[in-house]
This record gives structure tokens, C-alpha cells and sequence, in this order.
């Protein structure tokens, strides 16, 4: 079973419709025991920082997911999910999961495009990624391929080789990483039409 | 780069889509889940859903069309219309909606938003904005005044003064609605889109007046709107999502041209 963690930070139910409609056996727990049993896990979010740690930390899922990743269990993270995985985010100033080298860091208020226009905070839409390392979850995604984002802060991770692919926004911020058993997105793969269920179904059959 | 959003309104009354008028005259063209699946397939990057359904014991019809509509489509999707409290929006993003919108009870009781952003976060709420031009006096600065009730009651309130204030309760985003361009076709409202969008900074969605594939350029790239509601112009079958692009696109707009 994939097991898709429940920590109270949104929306779940769009994530586990988008695997269920891509036929795969999954469901929606904060049971450590599950977690920990799980063939896969997914680990979503949506919301802020601060309050999705606490709620991480009292349901005791720091630390299954620390276990599990050591384990070599699949791990899908996405958007708040892809961000509390690093060891600290500037948002709320919050002490994270730690399981990649790393922060998240908030986009500066004056970010421009490239013809110097301003650009809004957050960044909500569609928006390309550009691979930096071949990664069986992205397979057959195609450069003009675009994914939906909604972020007001990014992954910054510390380690050139765990950027997956980058997105330009301001400034080109990791919007893939990868790490061994780890793969995780700063879009929603469940809200990003055919090619964010082609990344979704890829997990679903990775063997890291 | 962020592309541009082409965003298709369904308007919704006990469960079936309609199309209104200037709010009259709704008639009845479709099955929402059904026309959801079919803009979702047809290149739409979002949709939004509008629920004319007046009263709350008819609710459960919407809620049950939400949830439906999220088992068949897999880009965002914003519901809207008699949301008035936190357990209303917790009812629709529980049946998979991505984002509520809240309009006339958020002007009656401005704390929806602080309270919705705060249990769900900002990206969840969208500040629905009906606007009427009535010309610039003292309590109206911007010209442009607040309505409600489909544009026949004015509430004295300044549009300008009330996204920003809005924004800083935590608004993620304004869907913005000019009453006297809605259901003309004859163009969007620009100096209204642009004074707004240029005076917050979270995104702008441009709604009434879409008839052709060049009011949505005009919009945005005049009105500095990030994203464009079109209805009648796509859903008599005018113009399709994928020509509406492929006209931006081919007049420097970026948008998403594969799906």
C-alpha cells in the first residue's frame, strides 16, 4: 500500500484521488505503524511551516519518516511536504525534518522577471522545470511541459547534486530534489494535468 | 516563467451549469462535471465554479458536484458563491476543491478571510470582487465602489481600499469582477484590472467582458492581470481554449500550450 500522511496541512484527498485514478492501492494515514509499513509513502502538505512541524512532531512523524527514508522505503514529497524536508525553513523560522541538507527560504518582495517586471508573491501557476540529472520519476516529461505551483518559499538545498530540476521564478530555484529513496516536488504532480500524473504514476513503480 | 492562466467560470444552480447575463436570464447548458472534464481535456489551467444556488439546504447538491468534479480532473479548480463561514470552506476543500471563494460575506465580515487563510492557508482563499465604476468622490477614491447582490446594492466601499485590505488579511488571491463589462463582450475592464493588480501583490484574475482572444491579450498584458476568466466566448463554442492560446501565444503571451 502507498500510504499518503495525514498531518492535518491540506488537502489530501486531491492527492489520494490522482493515485487511486492512476489504479493504485493507497491510503490516507498519520498511523506511525502504518507509515512505517507502507511499500511507499507520500508525504503532501499544504499551508505553513511552523504549524505543519508541530503537528508532524505530536503525531510522531518526524521521526517515522526519518526511519522509513533510512529504511530505503519510496518517499514522494510535495510542496510544504518537499520544503519540511530540509533541516530548516525561514518560514515562521522552523527547525525541520533534516532529511536533506538544506533550507527553505522565503522569494524576496522585489523579484522581477526577465523584462524587470514584478512578479507576485506567491508564485501561483503553471511554470516549466528545467532537468539538471536524469531521474527515473521524471521519465518522458518533456521540456514544455508545465506544472501548477503555489509557494511563497523554495527549497534551497545545500547539495548541487540533490537539485533534480530547477524552475525560474525570480531566480532558479530547485523544484526538484532527490536524495537515494527520496524524491520530492515544490509543484503538485496531482494538480498538473497529464504530466504530473505521468511523474505521480513513475513513483508509483520506482525502485530507487 | 509563469505562464498566464485561461481560466473557463461555470456558473452553477442546484447542480446544473448555467450561463447568466448580467445575473439574468440563467439558462441551462450542461452537466458541470461533464463540461469540468471537458475543459480540463480541451487545455483549461484552471477552472472555477460558481454556485448561483441560493439557498443552504440545497448545499449538499454542490459539495456532492465538487467532489465529482475532483474524482475526474486533475488541474486546480475554485469554488464560489454562499460561502459564510470556515466550516463552508472546510466542506468544499474537503470534497477536493483546490481553493473558495468568498465575496459578499467576506465585505459583510471581513474576518472569513483571516480566519479561512489561518485554518488553510492563503493559497485556499480568493477574494471574490464585484465592481461598479461610479466615479471618483471623497468616500470612493478610486473611482470604482464594492457591490453585492449581482451588482444592485452598492456598499460605499472603495474596490481599491478593500483588495488591499483584504490582501493584508490574508487573501491569496483576487478574482476580480467588473460589473459593467460582465456579460457584454465587449472587452474586459482595463484601468480597473490594472489599478488593482498593480497595487497588490498577490495575483489578479480578470473577470467580465471576454468576447474575443484579443480582450484576453489586452487584459493580460494592459491590464497586468496573471490570469483571465472567459465563459460565453467558450462555452457556446466561439473560440476553444487551445485557439484563445495559440493567439497569446503567437502575441508574446507565455502560456501553457501542452497538457
Amino acid at each position: 500500500m502507498i500510504a499518503i500522511i495525514d498531518y492535518d496541512a491540506g488537502n489530501l484527498t486531491s492527492v489520494a484521488r490522482a493515485i487511486t485514478y492512476l489504479g493504485y492501492d493507497n491510503g490516507v494515514t498519520r498511523d506511525v505503524q502504518q507509515i512505517l509499513a507502507a511499500e511507499r509513502i507520500i508525504f503532501p502538505g499544504v499551508g505553513a511551516a511552523g504549524s505543519a512541524m508541530a503537528s508532524l512532531k505530536q503525531l510522531e512523524i518526524d521521526a517515522a519518516l526519518r526511519e522509513a527514508f533510512q529504511r530505503g522505503t519510496p518517499i514522494l514529497g510535495i510542496c510544504l511536504g518537499t520544503q519540511i524536508i530540509l533541516e530548516y525553513s525561514e518560514e515562521n523560522q522552523t527547525p525541520c525534518v533534516g532529511l536533506v541538507p538544506g533550507a527553505v527560504r522565503a522569494f524576496s518582495p522585489d523579484i522581477r522577471d526577465a523584462n524587470g517586471a514584478r512578479l507576485k508573491i506567491p508564485q501561483m501557476g503553471w511554470n516549466r522545470i528545467s532537468p539538471q540529472q536524469e531521474h527515473p520519476v521524471l521519465a518522458g516529461v518533456k521540456t514544455s511541459d508545465e506544472f501548477y505551483f503555489v509557494h511563497g518559499y523554495y527549497p534551497d538545498p545545500s547539495r548541487p547534486e540533490h537539485i533534480v530540476a530547477k524552475t525560474a521564478y525570480g531566480i532558479d530555484f530547485a523544484s526538484v530534489i532527490g536524495y537515494r529513496n527520496l524524491i520530492a516536488t515544490q509543484f503538485h504532480p496531482e494538480k498538473s494535468g497529464r504530466p504530473g500524473l505521468a511523474i505521480l504514476d513513475n513513483f508509483c513503480h520506482w525502485t530507487p | 516563467m509563469l505562464s498566464k492562466r485561461i481560466i473557463p467560470c461555470l456558473d452553477v444552480r442546484e447542480g446544473k451549469t448555467t450561463k447568466g447575463i448580467r445575473f439574468e436570464n440563467n439558462v441551462e447548458i450542461g452537466d458541470p462535471v461533464e463540461m469540468a472534464k471537458f475543459y480540463y481535456e480541451a487545455g483549461a489551467d484552471e477552472i472555477v465554479f460558481y454556485d448561483i444556488t441560493a439557498s443552504s439546504d440545497k448545499r449538499g447538491i454542490m459539495i456532492d458536484v465538487v467532489r465529482r468534479v475532483a474524482e475526474a480532473i486533475f488541474i486546480p479548480f475554485s469554488v464560489g458563491g454562499g460561502i459564510r463561514t470556515v466550516e463552508d470552506m472546510r466542506a468544499v476543500l474537503l470534497a477536493g476543491a483546490e481553493k473558495i471563494s468568498v465575496n459578499s460575506a467576506a465585505i459583510l465580515n471581513p474576518d472569513i478571510i483571516s480566519q479561512g487563510a489561518k485554518a488553510f492557508g492563503n493559497q485556499c482563499v480568493v477574494l471574490g470582487m464585484d465592481v461598479k465604476f461610479v466615479g471618483k468622490r471623497p468616500e470612493i477614491p478610486s473611482g470604482y465602489e464594492m457591490v453585492i447582490n449581482g451588482g444592485r446594492k452598492p456598499m460605499g466601499i472603495d474596490a481599491l481600499e478593500w483588495a488591499q485590505k483584504a490582501e493584508s488579511l490574508g487573501a491569496g488571491e483576487i478574482c476580480l469582477n467588473s460589473i459593467d463589462a460582465d456579460g457584454t463582450q465587449d472587452g474586459y475592464e482595463i484601468p480597473l484590472t490594472s489599478l488593482i493588480s498593480s497595487h497588490v501583490s498577490i495575483p489578479v484574475i480578470a473577470s467580465g467582458g471576454a468576447g474575443k482572444p484579443e480582450h484576453l491579450l489586452d487584459v493580460l498584458t494592459r491590464g497586468e492581470a496573471d490570469a483571465a476568466l472567459v465563459a460565453s466566448m467558450v462555452h457556446y463554442g466561439a473560440y476553444s481554449i487551445s485557439e484563445i492560446k495559440s493567439f497569446l501565444h503567437s502575441h508574446g503571451v507565455k502560456v501553457r500550450t501542452t497538457w
